[in-house]
């Protein structure tokens, strides 16, 4: 009889029943890594969160089977609702579960994201995809794991306590084993999970903080198909859009005749100020795209604000003023120090253009799409067909490098457009390199003013700081949010941008410092217009402000008399920020009082990312040739603390490639337009970083954190980084400049005035 | 039609004689190595060799290439069987989202296969073309000496064999 009841037992009466199987979850308290620290509803806007008490993603999907599936050949199926976005989460994810479900890594796929397969985790974005989807599948993975034991206990009438599971099987006291696969029935891994688990013990880790090498790079480097961009469905069809020639622009009139009759054209779409192509052969869908684009005639408007005076615009701008830090105490500053930072409007330049791929089939348009998001997008795109959300399946397949909101969301709207108009077809649309530049979305110009209080000393006493920007996200939301939804004759309005202060924060990102400043202010500026489409690029606002704290740091050490990390370090009480501090300066061969060597400059930079993810500390030494006012970065020296580490080198990989690119918006980005259209539209407007002025090395020293919560580290590095090539430029030459980006032309213009 | 030779096949492809290589490599011969990243030959992305030398394939017509020798990454080797410049990238994985890396790969291949010891400041100005946003650059780098290391000690290894 009990035999009978034994075999009946599912999954939920394993963990919520009485009785021996149960041991396995309360022998033991569980350890760290429950909880990860920040406020994850930004990435789950509008996801429900059923089971608040869980960890990680689990809070949005609480059962077990959203997260994996043991099959019975022995291999194991993990969902994920984050995406690869080529920081190697994959790899990552398929880390953990190893680890905590005793499988071996290769034994295990990875799906998702997708509406249909994976969870809703919202946004691949502000570096939670190891707290949040990482945190969820670890917990039931080893949730899964002890199902397994018991159910093996059960089989071998053994105690779990003497069972050990390893290499996707279960080992008895005499050697006898069960395979993951034998042990698995229907429904064994199935409900609720619980909101601890037994996980393992870092020092027991075989899998967990061990570099492993990623698993798509080989397709990437031989030719596999590896994007979305080399999808070949059959019957696929290539469209192309023509955009308007700057924002504020109405199709006047077009003659759709010529672009209809080239060879291969299959249709000619316009609708609104949509206008778009479909042909067989992708080369033939350009040719028809550019006939189309010079039959059409727009009248444009002058929508855009006067970029000579973007600051002074921003300033004049209509704000909400959002409180971000408020603690004031009583002061008695000997003097004070002030200083405005300004930056211009920042692209995310892709080195893909965005691509989109869609089909209709009995009412149902399936969109590959490589959004950060594909239930937002699934619920956005089903607004702008007006068909219901079921109706709509998006499914994610990698692109280029995002880092943020660029053009992949729209791409896939345009896809899901064209689809409805060849029922039965894929179409892949693919921007153009002009598009790209052209309409994804910027990231906002900001301006900063800081001012600060100081004792005798010099120190920080008190803390003033101002932020002039947009919002940073304007992801879906609603349809409004795709940039076809608002050219079509049906065209869906922009969502309002609200002003929101959170603990992670947005265009405050970073803008309260992490120093012990008795007494400080910090207020941003909210503007609710946005005369440019602005949303998320990496880091949101924590690039701009870490640039200005850091420079202002530096410039307040300097007239302290103070070397920049000691001037740090005396502001600084968290001792983890202590460490990487301590632990950049020692490996950069820092002293207090060197000199660079004649036109070199050393620089020095930290922050910890949203006050609540990664810390990382930045030294930089960089040779600045005055005539020219040309810079090279010579090296770089990073110290990070990411919490628990999945897999090191790729968080080396992303800190490294977060410091480049810093250095690359720092030294050379600005979007440019004239009053009507934006003419930054191709690399030779828009000059990013190139091989002439890399180090000789990057060097990111992880400091190891084992047992305590993952810290989100993809994007740690943009802030410091970018701050530390600027200090090490005002270093060399001797005056700072407050305006970015530092060109040639700037820094040249500096080291005059100080010559 | 024209015919073409790509890693050492000849195809006869059926497409207008403006067509850029780029289009017919990924749309007629379904090779996926070779990206479109600008159509405008200003970042590298569809970078391949025609006859040794890297061209940008997004602004090469077809019509030029009757007769010449196109190589593209899946010429440089297999998953199963890579090359030395696929290895070096596996080795020192060279990748962040990936897109850029087989136009860096095809156009340090026409370097090393002229000068496998290049030199640092060497590999820096004949990559200057070749653009990558996530910031790869310094373990693009290692990955081209890595594989200038294994290609010299191949080709040492073959000497010793043949001489
Ligand atoms: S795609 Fe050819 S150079 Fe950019
Ligand atoms: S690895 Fe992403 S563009 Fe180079």
């Amino acid at each position: 009889m009990e035999r009978v009841t034994l075999a009946d037992l599912n999954r939920r009466s394993v963990l919520f029943g009485t009785g021996a199987l149960v041991l396995a979850f309360t022998l033991k308290p569980a350890l760290a890594q429950t909880k990860s620290p920040g406020d994850e509803t930004q990435n789950f806007q509008a996801v429900a969160q059923p089971a608040p008490e869980l960890p990680g993603s689990l809070k949005t999907n609480p059962n077990l089977e959203s997260w994996l599936r043991v099959e019975a050949s022995g291999k194991a199926t993990i969902f994920t609702g984050k995406a690869e976005l080529g920081q190697g989460i994959k790899t990552a994810l398929l880390q953990i579960a190893a680890e905590e479900l005793k499988i071996p890594f290769e034994r295990l796929s990875l799906v998702g994201p997708d509406t249909v397969l994976s969870p809703n985790e919202g946004y691949t974005a502000g570096s939670h995809s190891i707290q949040d989807s990482g945190t969820a599948i670890r917990h039931a993975a080893a949730q899964a794991r002890e199902i397994l034991l018991a159910e093996a206990g059960r089989r071998l009438s053994v105690p779990v306590e003497q069972l050990r599971a390893a290499d996707g099987a279960i080992t008895g006291p005499g050697g006898e084993k069960l395979g993951y696969g034998e042990l698995v029935s229907d429904h064994l891994i199935e409900g609720r999970a619980q909101p601890t688990s037994k996980l393992t013990a870092p020092d027991q880790f075989v899998e967990m903080g061990k570099p492993r090498r990623r698993i798509d790079i080989p397709a990437k480097v031989t030719g596999g198909a590896a994007y979305i961009q080399d999808m070949r469905p059959d019957g696929m069809l290539h469209g192309r859009i023509v955009r308007p020639p700057s924002p504020g622009a109405r199709l006047q009139a077009v003659d759709l005749s010529q672009a209809e009759t080239m060879p291969g054209v299959v249709k000619v779409i316009r609708d609104g100020n949509f206008l778009a192509v479909i042909a067989d052969k992708e080369w033939q869908a350009i040719k028809a795209m550019r006939a189309l684009s010079a039959a059409a005639q727009w009248q444009e408007t002058a929508t855009l604000p006067d970029m000579a005076d973007l600051p002074a615009v921003l300033m004049a701008m209509p704000a909400d003023d959002g409180i971000v830090a408020d603690k004031r105490g009583p002061v008695s500053a000997a003097r004070s120090e002030e200083a405005t930072f300004t930056r211009p409007y920042q692209i995310h330049g892709s080195i893909g253009p965005s691509c989109g791929l869609a089909q209709l089939v009995d009412g149902l348009t399936t969109v590959w799409t490589h959004t950060q998001g594909v239930y937002p997008d699934q619920k956005a795109i089903a607004q702008m067909l007006g068909v219901p959300i079921e109706k709509v399946r998006c499914i994610h397949v990698e692109g280029s490098g995002c880092y943020g909101h660029n053009g992949a969301d729209d791409a896939g709207a345009d896809a899901a457009l064209l689809a409805q108009v060849v029922p039965g077809r894929p179409v892949r649309v693919q921007w153009m390199r002009e598009q790209e530049h052209a309409w994804e979305p910027f990231s906002p110009g900001m301006v900063t003013k800081v001012r600060a209080g100081l004792d005798d000393k010099g120190n920080v006493v008190d803390w003033n700081y101002e932020l002039w920007s947009n919002g940073h996200n304007s992801r879906p939301g609603t349809a409004g949010a795709l940039l076809g939804a608002q050219h079509i004759a049906k065209a869906f309005p922009l969502d309002a941008q609200k002003l929101q202060i959170t603990p992670e924060g947005n265009g405050d990102r970073n803008s309260n410092p992490l120093y012990a400043f008795p007494s400080r202010h910090v207020v941003w500026h909210f503007l609710a217009d946005a005369p440019i489409r602005v949303s998320a690029l990496r880091g949101l606002g924590a690039y701009m402000n870490v640039f200005s704290i850091e420079n202002f740091m530096d410039d307040l050490a300097s007239k302290a008399g103070a070397d920049p990390v000691e001037y740090r370090l005396r502001h600084l009480d968290d001792q983890r920020a202590r460490d990487v501090v301590e632990r950049a300066a020692r490996n950069f061969g820092w002293k207090a009082g060197q000199k660079a060597p004649e036109d070199h400059g050393f620089g020095f930079a930290f922050a910890r990312y949203k006050n609540l993810a990664a810390y990382c500390a930045v030294a930089m030494e960089v040779k600045v040739e005055k005539e020219t006012g040309r810079v090279r970065l010579i090296r770089a020296t990073s110290a990070v603390d990411a919490g628990e580490v999945v897999n090191p080198d790729g968080v080396a990989n992303q800190v490294q490639g977060g410091i480049i690119q810093a250095a690359s918006w720092t030294l050379y980005e600005a979007a440019t337009f004239d009053r009507t259209r934006i003419t930054s539209v191709d690399w030779s407007t828009y000059p990013i970083m190139r091989f002439d002025a890399l180090p000789q090395a990057v060097d990111v020293d992880i400091i190891p954190r084992p047992g305590t919560p993952f810290l989100g580290a993809g994007e740690c590095g943009q802030g410091p980084g970018g701050a530390a090539v600027a200090n090490a430029i005002t270093n060399a030459i001797g005056r700072r400049i407050y305006d970015l980006p530092l060109t040639r032309e700037k820094v040249r213009a500096a080291a005059q005035l100080r010559a | 039609m024209v015919a073409l030779t790509v890693n050492g096949k000849t195809h006869q492809v059926d497409v207008d004689p403006d067509t850029p290589l780029l289009y017919v490599l990924r749309g007629e011969l379904e090779l996926n190595a070779a990206k479109y990243g600008c159509g405008l030959g200003q970042c590298g992305a569809c970078t391949v060799l025609v006859d040794g030398e890297p061209v940008f394939s997004c602004v090469t017509p077809v019509l030029v290439l009757e007769g010449r020798k196109v190589t593209t990454v899946e010429g440089l080797g297999t998953l199963e069987a890579p090359g030395p410049l696929q290895q070096a990238f596996i080795e020192e994985q060279a990748a962040q989202c990936g897109y850029c890396i087989a136009g860096m790969m095809m156009r340090a291949q026409a370097l090393l296969q002229r000068n496998a010891a290049a030199t640092d400041e060497e590999i820096k100005a004949h990559m200057e073309p070749n653009l990558c946003r996530c910031g790869t650059h310094m373990r693009i780098m290692a990955a081209i000496k890595r594989a200038g290391k294994l290609m010299q000690t191949a080709s040492a290894a073959s000497t010793g064999r043949t001489g």
